[in-house]
């Protein structure tokens, strides 16, 4: 699903600024993994995003999504393959803008966009139906503009604006981080059942090692823009926290990391 | 003597309100909804005057040479995007640089610095040729142009496109990743915005019977005090609402003008009371946050 082929990528070359965020990393995704992301502030792993979304564009290496080339793709390109997470639960969103209308431009993620009407009488039913999984009450606030919503509702609502056209690949960038423990709780369980439900191909960075052991069936840790360590399946599911911090201890002294 | 000032200029105020009230749209377009400050728009008025003056003088149909005006309003918002967009060149010089450029294009396209069109036949020569008072047909004429105008964006806004052109302004972040080219939406929005302006310009011109280099001058400043004043009024809370704000913002606007002319304001100071008046609009609110702020504070 996914293939990354030597990815370096180095910013600010030439400065005295200069720092290598992602090291020559090769590694494949299969469709159906949800993969984990750890590793310390400055591992990598926000670039890792943002050059599989087109953020930016890697200084050397070849990127692939669902076997096709897209190193090159600008970030609009590539929506139809992807669904993105941010941390900050306003960057999601578009504020000024009722719940429909950013259903609606969520949609059509990907597609053509013309001069038919955004939101059509049809879809607003199915916007409704959808937003009842959330068990919210947002299906009764459809025309209220996002502004009015708490940070929690409006992540859960980017979650179901991610996978509202299925993606071939979601990217989750810490998406829990900046919501109180309660509300980021609802939100990784909805993921996590929306990730499954769907089968969807999925990354997700998290500083939370709990989190990042308990979902998904890969787990990869980044530190200094290169794979320190992977564990897939069973393997996976048996590590602990004090484990994976015992056996990484020199890399892990970020104490962010053990939150 | 009071009521006699007002009522004396409430038609000529409606007719200049609604005419100017289509800058005032256009200006929503791009400061309200794209959030760009876009300052071509000094340029492109007097580029639709220039164009449509040239054109009437060289005997084409008034209808056409609005038609024309637009298109090229249209141009003129397009290269200030693509300045943005492109160039990557700041968002207020694009502006700035396309309006001094339009000077000099304006000045070429009519040959001098201004085209009287009292003696030739306009688009609203034969409105005014009506049996009856020259504001009734003017007026319904302004009224349905803006309004209608107003309809179609408020419509616009609410099409796939329009949302994606009201997330670039909000969440540019957002759209791009839900596969919008925010580029093309910037240019696009500038290009509507500006032949609105340039609309008005041309029917402006007509409506006064000359066009002049110096017609733009200061737009920017009234446009958005019309917006201003519509939104103390009526909020902004929609689209709908910002462009029925932007319109009757502007006839009171013009209303207040020419209460202030006809109770002596000297027409030169003209653009310092309207600076004035944004100034204290924008400024009122900062200062009265300060002044709870204070208040606050000694409270603590």
């Amino acid at each position: 699903m996914v293939r990354l082929d030597g990815i370096t990528k180095v910013f600010n070359k030439g400065t005295v600024n200069e720092k290598t965020a992602i090291d020559g990393l090769t590694f494949q995704i299969a469709p159906g993994d949800f993969v984990t992301v750890i590793g310390s502030n400055g591992a990598g792993k926000s670039t890792l995003l943002n050059l599989v979304a087109g953020t930016y564009a890697p200084s050397r290496g070849e990127i692939f999504l669902d076997g096709s080339r897209v190193t090159d793709l600008p970030e609009h390109r590539r929506a139809r393959y992807l669904g993105r997470i941010f941390q900050n639960p306003l960057m999601g969103t578009a504020a000024s803008m009722t719940i429909e209308e950013n259903l609606a431009m969520a949609d059509l993620r990907g597609k053509s966009r013309g001069l038919g009407w955004g939101v059509t009488r049809s879809r607003r039913e199915f916007y409704r139906k959808t937003l009842k999984v959330l068990e919210l009450g947002l299906e009764d606030r459809l025309k209220q503009s996002v502004s009015l919503l708490s940070g929690g509702q409006r992540q859960s609502l980017t979650l179901l604006m991610a996978t509202l056209s299925v993606p071939k690949l979601l990217l989750l960038d810490e998406h829990t981080a900046a919501l109180d423990p309660k509300t980021a709780q609802n939100v990784m369980n909805l993921t996590d059942k929306l990730v499954k439900e769907n089968s969807i191909t999925t990354i997700m960075v998290t500083h939370n090692m709990q989190q990042a052991i308990r979902f998904g069936n890969r787990m990869i840790m980044l530190h200094e823009g290169k794979v320190r360590f992977e564990a897939e399946g069973d393997q996976k599911s048996s590590l602990t926290v004090e484990e994976v911090v015992k056996r990484f201890g020199a890399t892990l002294k970020d104490e962010t990391l053990l939150s | 003597m009071v009521s006699s000032v007002l009522f004396g200029t409430i038609p000529i105020s409606l007719e200049q309100g609604l005419a100017y009230g289509i800058v005032a749209l256009g200006i929503v377009i791009s400061f309200r909804i794209l959030a760009f400050p876009d300052l071509t728009v000094d340029g492109s008025f007097a580029l639709g005057g220039a164009v449509v003056a040239r054109l009437i003088m060289e005997g084409i149909a008034p209808v056409y040479g609005i038609m024309i005006a637009v298109i090229i309003g249209f141009l003129a918002g397009c290269c200030t995007g693509l300045l943005n967009t492109r160039l990557k060149i700041n968002s207020l010089l694009s502006g700035i640089l396309m309006m001094t450029v339009l000077y000099s294009i304006n000045l070429r396209i009519m040959g001098r610095s201004n085209i009287q069109l009292l003696t030739v036949e306009t688009f609203l020569t034969p409105l005014e040729n009506l049996d009856m008072n020259r504001f009734i047909p003017i007026i319904s004429f302004f009224f349905i142009v803006a309004f209608g105008l107003k309809m179609l964006t408020d419509l616009f806004f609410k099409t796939q496109v329009g949302l994606a052109m009201r997330a670039t302004g909000d969440n540019e972040q957002m759209i791009r990743s839900l596969g919008v080219n925010t580029d093309h939406m910037t240019v696009l929005g500038l290009g509507i915005s500006n032949a609105y302006v340039a609309m008005s310009g041309a029917l402006v011109a007509q409506d006064q019977g000359f066009a002049d280099i110096g017609m733009g001058i200061g737009m920017i400043v009234s446009a958005l005090a019309s917006i201003i004043i519509g939104e103390t009024l009526f909020g902004k809370k929609s689209v709908q609402r910002m462009t029925f704000a932007a319109l009757v913002g502007s006839i009171i606007y013009k209303l207040i003008i020419s209460i202030g002319l006809r109770l002596g304001l000297a027409p030169t100071d003209l653009k310092m009371a309207t600076g004035a008046m944004v100034v204290l609009a924008l400024g009122i609110p900062a200062l009265k946050k300060e002044k709870e702020e204070k208040i606050h504070l000694r409270g603590v």
